[in-house]
């Protein structure tokens, strides 16, 4: 899908600082090298096998579907990959990579926690060095998941800059490396930034995707009617959804923050509210004013709480191949309980955004009807959040 | 048509004092007071940064201009509103320097637009690499803004084919990473300067850091112009709307070390 430049369609690019424009092209030409080389890709698929464990299950949600009355529905099980959640099917592949192209250190900015969790995990199973930064307001909400980046050998550097949020992370990771990029590889966490990083990105986590179709044959015998995923930066939705884009039978939902509303200032709709504009990198969707500042935005999903959207999910609602709504906080913390008392499974925050779709769009197909939803985290970190949402005052 | 296109070539006629300041910081009216200050104490060129909600090449105290000003509500049209009133009685050649995004949103046409009727002469944008000049080349071709190539400690085999079709002058950036004041610059500084020198007879200014009169005497014995932004700014972020005395003694003691 993507052009030699990196582009879909006008959406993508590299819009970085002169400093960084040799470390990005060094990049994408170790990228290509080596997802090309048998190898790296077999190192890729072990550590994906032993240390993740891959592949996940795909979980038949019998309860649910019954309780709905509607359609199968399948759940994605990414939270029980290793650290619970998919952000380590890329952190594996870009290590690997950092690691081929000699670098020592490694830097990633973390919203949730779960991508810094992910990165210093792998960095310290490969001996890197790894600097973790994370918005101020983030560090408070998952203050587990700081302690555990730092039991892991990482050094977390709290983002006071800005709204203190996953942007201004993003923004403080990128200074850094332009501080210090010839040892330093950025993990981008998810499928946004210069090119390669989107396709790159896609191409690691896309193994959910290729896992599921497998899956689903063997289940069924036939493809999904319907993919639902979350969508923040995008990385899980794009890793279900990227294998079927040429399925066109195949529907494709990304459910993203609508925090308070979307009618309120306090959401992260960035699909829903959001315009075209170029930051972070790259020309995509962003939750701006008319003057392009980046507004603030809001989720109670740390993992979510991000203004913009990576160029590929961009330029497939452009395309009308993907459809995107909105879920409400309200909703989000309802399919959380849901999911824990009808499955016993707690899923993260984000995916919970996703389930609280999957629980409208059920009952609204047939019973030979088949949805895929990824679950792209486990909600262990979320426990004590929504516990103070709905009014107990719990610390971790 | 732009009155201002061919600015750039008085600037350079002696070692170049290139102040930035942040419009709106902490508003328009001591922005207006300033520009006109720091032409009258000797800047040559004088840079307007229009803000941005996430200045990534920036370091804490131009962030923290970028801030106060966005909290301030100024907005680009306020400060093309105010390029324009200066233009009205004053010469002095200003260039705009700001994110591709401000740029995009408002339309490159339009912003360009603003930009030829405020007569700036040019324009610089630090996330619109080379690659991306296209985006807005044409714009500024229509418009008569020259727009500005940077070239980094980590351009090397990049700096050929940068410099070849630079057009106004080289923004030469002094060291890795943001903007902030430094004690040193990059040990390769002056190298990068004599490599750019091979592929283009353009000017090269050197920003990113430099604070100090004897610095910008330094670099000048190499380059063509030295920008302080972080330097300046920060008087601004100390002295708020009372500022404009300090900041003009300041840009008085740069001229009179460059013209020592």
């Amino acid at each position: 899908m993507t052009t030699d430049d990196g582009k879909y369609d006008e959406y993508g690019g590299r819009y970085v600082p002169e400093t960084l424009m040799n470390a990005v092209i060094e990049l994408d030409e170790a990228y290509h090298r080596y997802i090309r080389d048998p190898e790296f890709l077999r190192e890729l698929d072990d550590l994906n096998h032993k240390y993740t464990g891959r592949p996940s299950m795909l979980y038949y949600a019998d309860r649910m579907t019954r309780d709905l009355g509607g359609a199968k529905i399948y759940l994605k099980r990414e939270d029980l990959n290793h650290t619970g959640a998919h952000k380590i099917n890329n952190v594996i592949g870009q290590c690997l990579l950092a690691k081929r192209m000699g670098k020592t250190r490694v830097i990633a900015e973390t919203g949730a926690g779960q991508h810094g969790v992910a990165t210093a995990t792998l960095s310290a199973y490969l001996g890197l060095e790894c600097e973790v930064f994370m918005g101020v307001h983030d560090v408070e909400r998952q203050a587990l998941n700081v302690y555990r980046m730092e039991l892991l050998g990482a050094k977390v550097h709290p983002v006071s800059s800005g709204t203190g949020v996953l942007k201004d992370a993003v923004n403080e990771t990128l200074r850094e490396w332009t501080n210090r990029v010839s040892d330093t590889h950025y993990v981008i966490g998810t499928v946004m930034g210069p090119a390669p990083f989107p396709e790159m990105v896609c191409e690691f986590q896309s193994v959910i995707g290729r896992e599921v179709r497998k899956q689903i044959m063997e289940a069924e015998g036939r493809l999904p009617d319907c993919l639902v995923a979350c969508v923040g930066g995008g990385s899980n939705a794009i890793g279900l959804f990227h294998e079927f884009i040429e399925d066109k039978g195949v529907r494709m939902v990304g459910c993203e923050a609508g925090g308070k509303g979307v009618d309120t200032d306090m959401h992260a709709a960035t699909m829903t509210r959001g315009s075209v504009g170029i930051f972070h990198g790259m020309k995509s969707l962003f939750c701006q004013n008319e003057y392009g500042q980046i507004a603030p935005v809001y989720s109670i999903s740390a993992g979510l709480d991000y203004p913009g959207i990576g160029p590929e999910h961009a330029y497939l609602k452009a395309m009308d191949r993907a459809e995107y709504v909105a879920i409400t906080d309200d909703q989000a913390v309802d399919a959380f309980e849901y999911l824990s008392r009808t499955e016993g499974i707690i899923p993260a925050i984000e995916s919970a955004h996703a389930i609280a779709y999957a629980r409208e769009l059920a009952p609204t197909m047939s019973k030979d009807d088949v949805i895929v939803v990824n679950l792209s985290g486990r909600g262990d970190k979320d426990v004590a959040a929504i516990a103070r949402y709905r009014g107990r005052d719990i610390h971790e | 048509m732009n009155d201002h296109s061919n600015d750039l070539g008085r600037v350079f006629s002696r070692r170049a004092f290139i102040p930035f300041v942040t419009c709106g910081d902490p508003d328009i009216e001591t922005t207006e007071a300033l520009i006109r200050a720091m032409a009258d104490a000797g800047a040559d060129l004088i840079e307007l940064g229009i803000p941005f909600s996430d200045p990534i090449a920036e370091g804490p105290v131009i962030q923290g201009a970028d801030v106060r000003a966005l909290s301030g509500g100024v907005t680009t049209d306020d400060i093309f509103d105010m390029a324009e009133r200066i233009r009205r009685d004053l010469d002095i050649p200003m260039l705009v320097m700001t994110y591709i995004n401000p740029v995009f949103v408002y339309g490159p046409d339009r912003f360009l637009d603003r930009c030829e009727r405020a007569g700036i002469c040019a324009l610089i944008v630090p996330d619109a690499p080379f690659e991306h000049k296209s985006d807005l080349q044409t714009y500024c071709t229509r418009h008569g803004v020259k727009l500005i190539s940077m070239i980094a400690p980590t351009s090397e085999d990049r700096i050929a084919m940068i410099a070849s079709e630079a057009e106004g002058f080289l923004y030469v950036v002094s060291s890795m990473g943001v903007t902030g004041v430094r004690k040193s610059f990059s040990n390769n500084l002056e190298e990068m300067v004599a490599t750019v020198r091979k592929y283009t007879d353009i000017p090269c200014a050197v920003g990113f850091g430099i604070s100090t009169p004897a610095q910008a005497r330094d670099i000048t014995e190499f380059a063509d112009g030295a920008i302080v932004g972080s330097a300046i700014v920060r008087i601004i972020g100390e002295h708020g709307r009372d500022s404009v005395p300090y900041v003009a003694e300041y840009v008085g003691a740069m001229r009179a070390e460059l013209d020592r």
